[in-house]
C-alpha cells in the first residue's frame, strides 16, 4: 500500500486546490487577495494548478497602501501579465484623498489599521462574494479558530463566538445579500510547508525575502526598512545592514531580521532552527495581547 | 519514505488538562517559539498564576482567556523529523458538543484524557461515543494526573479495565491507554522515570508511529465532480475536463467509468495535477481527468467503476447531530449538501434521540435541539449517490442547511 501514501505536502495542496474549486463553484463573484506576500503567492500558485489548463477564474485584488515596497509591486505586475489574469487595485491613499479614513500620526504611524476601510469598500464596490486570502491558522492566537469559509456579515465583521460549524470537506457557502464569506485554502499550513513548499515547486518570490544590504534603522528590538514613510526620532540614525523578510507588509511595519540566507534553501534552515514567530516582526500585532482578533472583527484580512 | 500528516483531536474539559497536555506537546517538542512563551509568561504573571500557564498558548480568543475556558475548536500545529501534527482542539462541556462533532469530522485519531483521581466520568462516555459516530478508528485513552495518585499502577490498571469494559459497545478497532502527567511531563514527549511499570510508548512517539493511511478508502471508485474546467483559449479550445477530489478508489488512465446518475459511460484518457499528467489518482488527490466521450457531466454527479457503485437514494437512514440554536422545526425544506451535490430534503421521521451521557435511545422526547444527536430518516427531492459512512467517510456524510438563514444546522452521517 505504501504507493499510496502522499507527503504532508502533497495533502496540503490537494486540501488547498480543492477548496479553491468549491470557490469558483459556488460563487458569483470570487477574488483573491494578493499582497505580494509568500501566502497569497502561494495561493495563486495554489489556483493555477487548480484551474489549469484554464486561466485562474477569479482577478487578483490587491490592496495598494501607498507605502508599498517597490519590488513588491513590480513583481505584482510580472505575475499578473504570466497568469493572464485581471488586477484590481484598491488605494488607501483615495481614500484618503476622499476624507473616507484619516492617517494616524506619530512615530509609529502606519496605513495598517486604514487598510480595512480600503478592503471593505472595493469589495463593495466590486460586489465580490468571496475573497480568497492567504492566512494560516499558525500565524497568531486568534487566527488559530478560522473556518476555510469564513462568513462576514453586511459590515464585513467577523464573529468569532458564532462561527459556522464546519464538518468534513462540506464548504456551506450560502449567505444572504450583501454578505460574505473570506476563504482561506492555507489554513492548515505552517510557515515552514509553505517555503518547503516554494522550494519544492520553485515558485518566484520577491527578492526581499533574500538577504541583502538595506538602510535599516532599530527600533524597539525591531529591524525596520528605511524610507520616505518612515518618521525617524532624532536619536535613530540609520545604518547598513544584512537583512531579509519573514513577511511582507508595507514598509513601515515590516520588521527584518538579520540574516546571510540568500537562497531557498537556506531559507527554509533558518525558519526551521527560529525561535521567534514570524509575525513577532509585526508592529501591528505587538499593540496588545488581542490585536488580532480585534482588527479581524471589524474585518481584516 | 513520504512524511505523512495525522490529524487529531483532544477532547476533555478544563479540569482534565486538555490544554496543558497540548501545551506540554508544543513545548516539549520545540514548536512554542520565544516570543509566544514571553508573551504568556506576561499574561500568566498579570493574572497572577505561578510559572507560565501552558493553557493561555491554546485558548486564543479575548472571551476564552477572561473565563479559562475554550469555546470553540481551534487548530494546532506541529511537527517532529517523522511527521506533521494537525490538533483539532475542542472543548469538553456537553453544550460544546457540536463543536467536538465538528473537530472529529476531519480526525483520523481522537485522545481522550481521563484525570486518574475522578476515573471515568459521563463526558468520557460522550467524547468516546463522538469520536466512534464519527467513524474514527484510532483513540488513545490518556490516564492523567498521575502525579496526584502517586503514580499507582493498579489505580491505573482499574481505569483501563473500566475504559475496556465500556468500550467493547463501541466500533474502535484501535485503543491504546498511556498513563501521564501532563503538567510534569511524564509520558508525554519523555519517557516517565516514575512508572517503570509501563512499557509502552510515549504519547508522542505513539503519535509519530500509528498507521493511518489504510484507513482510507482504496476500493470504492469515487470521483465527484466538482468544477468543470473548461480554458476555451487557442490553445485549448476543445478541451473539457473535470475537476474534483478522489473519494474513494484508485482511478487509472484507460480504466473504463460510469458517470451517476446518467449512467453513460466512458473511459479515463488523462489525469492531470495541475500541468504535470499523472497515470493514477487515489484519495485524497486533487486531480482533473478528461475522458474519451463527450458526455453529460457536471457538478454533483459522480465517476464510479461498473462493477462497483454507490447506492442512489432519497430515503436516508442516518444519524444527525443538530448544531443550530434553533430547535429542528418538523416539516421543514432543508438543502441537503452531499459532497458536490445539493438535494431540498425533509426529515420524514425522528426515530429516536440518543442521551449521549448514558448511550440509552431516548423515544419519548423527540424534540431536537442544540447539540442533540437522534437516528432520522430523511427524503429527498433528488436521488443522493450515498455510501454507508463507516466505509466511506467523503461518500458517506452531508449536511443540512436552512434555506431561509442559510445556516448549516446539522451534520449527518449515512447508515446504508
Amino acid at each position: 500500500m505504501s504507493d499510496y501514501n502522499l507527503s504532508h505536502l502533497d495533502e496540503l495542496e490537494a486540501e488547498g486546490m480543492y477548496v479553491l474549486r468549491e470557490v469558483a463553484a459556488q460563487f458569483e463573484r470570487p477574488a483573491i487577495l494578493f499582497s505580494g506576500g509568500k501566502d497569497s503567492i502561494c495561493v495563486t500558485h495554489l489556483a493555477r494548478k487548480a484551474f489549469a489548463p484554464a486561466r485562474i477564474p477569479m482577478p487578483l485584488v490587491h490592496i495598494d497602501t501607498g507605502h508599498n515596497f517597490p519590488e513588491t509591486l513590480q513583481f505584482r505586475d510580472d505575475l499578473v501579465n504570466e497568469l493572464g489574469v485581471q488586477l484590481i487595485v484598491g488605494s488607501v491613499q483615495e481614500l484618503i484623498d476622499r476624507g473616507e479614513v484619516t492617517e494616524e500620526q506619530g512615530f509609529n504611524a502606519s496605513r495598517n489599521r486604514i487598510q480595512t476601510p480600503t478592503l471593505i469598500s472595493t469589495i463593495e464596490a466590486h460586489q465580490f462574494d468571496a475573497c480568497v486570502g492567504g492566512a494560516r491558522r499558525d500565524e497568531e492566537k486568534a487566527r488559530a479558530k478560522e473556518r476555510f469559509f469564513s462568513h462576514r456579515d453586511d459590515f464585513s465583521q467577523w464573529d468569532p463566538k458564532n462561527q459556522r460549524p464546519e464538518l468534513w470537506d462540506l464548504y456551506n457557502g450560502k449567505c444572504q445579500p450583501g454578505e460574505h464569506f473570506r476563504v482561506f485554502p492555507l489554513n492548515n499550513w505552517t510557515e515552514l510547508d509553505i517555503w518547503n513548499y516554494i522550494l519544492r515547486e520553485n515558485i518566484a518570490i520577491p527578492s526581499l525575502y533574500f538577504a541583502h544590504e538595506r538602510e535599516v534603522i532599530r527600533r524597539d528590538g525591531q529591524i525596520l526598512a528605511n524610507s520616505a514613510y518612515l518618521n525617524l526620532r532624532p536619536d535613530e540614525q540609520p545604518e547598513k545592514l544584512q537583512v531579509r523578510f519573514r513577511t511582507l507588509g508595507d514598509l513601515t511595519i515590516t520588521g527584518a531580521v538579520e540574516s546571510d540566507a540568500d537562497n531557498l534553501e537556506k531559507i527554509v534552515a533558518e525558519v526551521a532552527a527560529a525561535r521567534k514567530t514570524e509575525r513577532g516582526g509585526r508592529m501591528d500585532d505587538k499593540r496588545s495581547q488581542s490585536a488580532m482578533e480585534d482588527r479581524k472583527k471589524e474585518g481584516y484580512f | 519514505m513520504a512524511q505523512g500528516l495525522l490529524r487529531f483531536i483532544t477532547a476533555g474539559s478544563v479540569d482534565d488538562g486538555k490544554s496543558t497536555l497540548i501545551g506540554r506537546l508544543l513545548y516539549d517538542s520545540k514548536t512554542i517559539f520565544e516570543d509566544q512563551l514571553e508573551s504568556i509568561e506576561q499574561a500568566s504573571t498579570q493574572r497572577g498564576t505561578d510559572g507560565a500557564d501552558l493553557s493561555l498558548l491554546t485558548d486564543g480568543l479575548r472571551a476564552e482567556r477572561e473565563q479559562g475556558i475554550t469555546i470553540d475548536v481551534a487548530y494546532r500545529y506541529f511537527a517532529t523529523p517523522k511527521r506533521k501534527f494537525i490538533i483539532a482542539d475542542a472543548p469538553g462541556h456537553i453544550q460544546y458538543t457540536r463543536n467536538m462533532v465538528t473537530g472529529a469530522s476531519t480526525a483520523d485519531l481522537a485522545i481522550i484524557l481521563i484525570d486518574a483521581r475522578a476515573g471515568l466520568l459521563e463526558q468520557t462516555h460522550r467524547h468516546s461515543f463522538i469520536a466512534h459516530l464519527l467513524g474514527i478508528k484510532h483513540m488513545v485513552v490518556c490516564v492523567n494526573k498521575m502525579d496526584l495518585v502517586d503514580w499507582d499502577e493498579a489505580r491505573y490498571n482499574e481505569i483501563v479495565d473500566l475504559y475496556r469494559s465500556f468500550s467493547s459497545r463501541l466500533d474502535i478497532p484501535d485503543i491504546r491507554f498511556i498513563p501521564i502527567s501532563a503538567l510534569q511531563g511524564d509520558n508525554v514527549v519523555d519517557r516517565s522515570e516514575r512508572m517503570a511499570w509501563y512499557d509502552g510508548p510515549t504519547l508522542l512517539n505513539h503519535l509519530e508511529h500509528v498507521h493511518v493511511a489504510a484507513d482510507r478508502n482504496l476500493q470504492d471508485c469515487r470521483f465527484p465532480v466538482q468544477y468543470v474546467v473548461r480554458p476555451q483559449t487557442d490553445a485549448h479550445r476543445d478541451f473539457r475536463g473535470y475537476a474534483g477530489r478522489v473519494a474513494g478508489g484508485v482511478f487509472k488512465v484507460g480504466d473504463k467509468v460510469v458517470a451517476l446518475p446518467s449512467g453513460l459511460s466512458s473511459k479515463v484518457t488523462s489525469i492531470a495535477i495541475g500541468e504535470k499528467q499523472v497515470d493514477m489518482a487515489f484519495p485524497p488527490q486533487s486531480v482533473v481527468m478528461t475522458l474519451a466521450d463527450d458526455i453529460d457531466l457536471s457538478r454533483g454527479d459522480m465517476l464510479v467503476r461498473e462493477n462497483n457503485q454507490p447506492e442512489s437514494v432519497q430515503d436516508i437512514d442516518a444519524r444527525i447531530c443538530w448544531l443550530s440554536e434553533q430547535p429542528m422545526r418538523p416539516g421543514t425544506r432543508f438543502e441537503l449538501h452531499h459532497t458536490s451535490r445539493e438535494a431540498k430534503a425533509v426529515v420524514k421521521e425522528v426515530v429516536y434521540k440518543l442521551d449521549i451521557n448514558t448511550l440509552h435511545r431516548v423515544e419519548d422526547d423527540l424534540e431536537i435541539g442544540m447539540n442533540d444527536i437522534a437516528r432520522v430518516r430523511i427524503r429527498t427531492a433528488a436521488p443522493v449517490l450515498a455510501d454507508d459512512y463507516r466505509r466511506n467517510r467523503a461518500t458517506g456524510s452531508f449536511i443540512l442547511v436552512d434555506p431561509g438563514t442559510r445556516l448549516t444546522v446539522a451534520a449527518g452521517v449515512i447508515y446504508a
